[in-house]
């Protein structure tokens, strides 16, 4: 076949943004010569030169090459049971299915869940539009204010969720407070489904006399204040003494723990914040520990990170081999994560002990060690009675094993001598509005699969679904497992898209009425580069600003 | 070797698929064999790959349509790459190096032959494997359906 006249030999410079998704073909098939504005070959190349047409069966495939073309596979599920022209139950059920108008979603929230939800419904449904609503007016949640500032690859997800927010069919609503500035209700009416990913924006509170002195803190303030969440930016946390001590075993209190020891050149390249970064180099923590109420077959941090905390430079762990006794044969058939994770601990107690009884004190400023079996009851006050000196805490004793054990107190109590106290306990989610159910003891809303129980078109996804923990593979699988429910829905007209919505059309009006402008996604680019220019100065990724009027000054709202 | 940035791994994406595309990669390197495999989703759909040695696995299955996510663009800081290897080839693959290890102790359903995809670069033995996504989702291609790349 020759090439059509005129068509270059060399591959087209790239586009500068991804192509749109295009259409998905509808209807019979007919031979492709006939219908040559569907043939979409590669301009670069003949198909019959194209080394993928023999081994690739997909149907419509984006050709990986820079010409941005698509090309119809021989072998394609389509070419083959439409070749006579008709339509297979499938094909009449897409060919109908795209008489239907296009159903709109709402997502709540622009954090992994949401993006994670989004683009599900997008790749899987050809005419779904999806419109991400944000409280803040920028978008990502925890993978920008919760992913540790140096752990810069993690948040490479981002790029993930720019192309699906740049996608045609999905627009990006920044500084709306659902709940608020509108309700769920009017949500509702404005969309065939409404997706709530707003995740857990508060904390679990101990629950002991003290909690509220000078110098205890939740780590979920911590956390913000050194990434940027504009409601800790005023946190100021007092690092004035030697020993700080995180309550809790998760991987977010060795995220707080490495933050307080890293030598201060590993952080000065970073996002951190400015003021956090001069409030760590002024600071005179030099002994983290971090305390459960449990055993270390129980604790919830993950190996990479107590690896990463093991082998921090300046820094000397300090675990007691006697914690550890007997657990090596306790998890010789655990399941693996459990096995290596207990074997790192035992390993670093036995290492780290002997070699302390050589090594002078001075030669480590460092220190950090996990105290396992102590509950908090209380948090003990200066003198003057304003500021934290300590913490009683007592000793436990485990009743059963595994994850299910259960910490109860022996009687016994000890007294932790500190200055800075960091409760790591959890974060948990808050109720958003009236119409919408709460399981206040789980903190969570009731739902069966993303649906949420007794409100039809409602679903929610991520931390708000399931309670507030896991890493990105845990949300991404159940934001998907969210989304299935709603092309569930969608396919079998539980969701009925007759009746047409008018999306943003009506949300907006609602929005201008009350006085709310809403950031778009290019405007969000506009202070995405803003953040990158003020951090090139320093070095820095990005120098994020933290104040929300800043923003949207920044954008001439 | 330091995980390619975000940019970087952009570039690779775009750099071996012009190379392959155009026929100039033979041209260039006429000794990098051409190695098929096959990737089956989720939902049990195979799809058959040729690349060439030295291509990387996760690279090879976003371009060939695999719904297959690399959150961190294969910079070793997630699971969403998890794959498992057909157990005639996982041999012949080079071990998991420890970072790898520590982060599929986070995958959902880790089994023996389980591995961080976007870790993979093809080798001549590994002709005719298979690499499958767990089914950690519930699956929905009620007709048939294809979903498109995004």
């Amino acid at each position: 076949m020759p090439f059509r006249a005129g068509a270059a030999l060399t591959p087209p410079p790239p586009p500068s943004r991804p192509a749109p998704p295009r259409p998905r073909y509808r209807g019979g098939f007919t031979h492709r010569e006939s219908r040559p504005e569907r043939r979409r070959v590669c301009p670069s190349l003949p198909s019959s030169l194209c080394p993928f047409r023999p081994a690739v069966r997909l149907h419509w495939l984006p050709a990986p090459c820079r010409g941005g073309g698509f090309m119809l596979s021989a072998a394609s599920p389509l070419a083959d049971g439409e070749a006579a022209g008709g339509m297979g139950p499938g094909g009449l059920r897409r060919w109908l299915s795209s008489r239907a108008p296009a159903p709109r979603i709402c997502v709540v929230g622009s954090g992994p869940a949401g993006f994670y939800t989004a683009q599900h419904i997008l790749k899987h449904h050809d005419l779904a539009q999806v419109d991400i609503y944000e409280k803040l007016p920028v978008p990502f949640g925890l993978v920008r204010f919760g992913v540790a500032p140096d752990h810069p690859e993690v948040k490479n997800v981002i790029n993930t969720f720019t192309h699906t927010a740049r996608s045609d069919r999905c627009a990006y609503y920044g500084n709306v407070t659902v709940g608020r500035d509108v309700t769920v209700g009017e949500l509702q009416q404005a969309y065939h489904a409404v997706v709530l990913s707003y995740g857990a924006e508060d904390n679990r509170v101990l629950g002991i006399p003290g909690e509220n002195l000078s110098g205890v803190y939740s780590a979920r303030a911590f956390v913000g204040w050194y990434n940027g969440l504009p409601e800790n930016r005023d946190l100021k946390p007092d690092l004035s003494c030697e020993t700080a001590l995180i309550l809790g075993h998760g991987n977010v209190a060795l995220d707080i723990a490495r933050i307080l020891l890293s030598p201060l050149d590993f952080l000065r390249k970073t996002d951190i914040t400015d003021c956090s970064l001069a409030a760590l180099a002024c600071s005179k923590v030099k002994r983290v520990w971090l305390a459960g109420r449990r055993g270390p077959l129980q604790v919830a941090f993950t190996i990479k990170e107590l690896r990463e905390m093991i082998n921090l430079p300046g820094t000397q762990p300090v675990l007691n081999p006697a914690d550890f006794t007997g657990l090596e044969n306790a998890v010789k058939d655990a399941p693996r994560p459990r096995k290596r994770l207990t074997e790192l601990m035992i390993k670093t107690a036995l290492e780290k002990h002997r070699e302390k009884a050589v090594m002078a004190q001075a030669a480590v400023p460092r220190q950090w060690g996990l105290k396992f079996q102590r509950s908090p009851q209380e948090v003990l006050p200066t003198a003057d009675g304003m500021r934290v000196r300590g913490v009683r805490m007592a000793l436990t004793r485990l009743e059963g094993s595994g994850d299910s054990a259960k910490a109860v107190p022996t009687g016994d109590m000890e007294e932790l001598e500190c200055g800075l106290v960091l409760s790591s306990i959890g974060y948990r989610s808050l109720p958003l509005d009236p119409a919408v159910p709460f399981d206040t003891q789980h903190s969570i809303i009731p739902n069966n699969l993303g649906r949420v129980m007794g409100v039809p078109g409602l679903y929610c996804s991520g931390w708000v679904k399931r309670g507030p923990v896991g890493v990105i593979i845990t949300t991404m699988n159940d934001s998907f497992d969210t989304a299935q429910s709603v092309l569930e829905d969608l396919q079998e007209g539980v969701l009925d898209v007759s009746v047409s919505k008018e999306g943003f059309g009506a949300v907006g009006s609602i929005l201008r009425s009350r006085g709310i402008r809403p950031v778009s996604f290019s405007e969000w680019e506009k202070i995405d580069a803003a953040e990158v220019a003020r951090g090139k100065a320093a070095g820095k990724p990005r120098e994020k600003i933290v104040d929300p009027q800043e923003m949207l000054q920044l954008i001439g709202h | 070797m330091a995980a390619p940035t975000g940019a970087l791994w952009r570039r690779l994406l775009r750099s071996a698929a012009v190379r392959r595309l155009c026929g100039t990669a033979a041209a260039e390197e006429p000794e990098r064999a051409v190695v098929n495999v096959v990737f089956v989703d989720s939902a049990g759909r195979r799809v058959e790959a040729r690349g060439r040695v030295g291509d990387n696995v996760l690279q090879l299955a976003r371009e060939c349509g695999v719904p297959i996510e690399g959150a961190c663009e294969a910079s070793l800081a997630c699971s969403t790459c998890h794959v498992y290897v057909s157990a005639p080839h996982l041999e012949h693959l080079p071990p998991p190096c420890e970072r790898e290890e520590d982060l599929l102790d986070t995958a959902p359903q880790l089994r023996v032959e389980s591995r961080l995809c976007c870790q993979l670069t093809l080798l001549p033995p590994l002709e005719g494997a298979v690499f499958t996504l767990p089914r950690v989702t519930r699956n929905f291609y009620v007709d048939g359906h294809v979903p498109k790349g995004h």
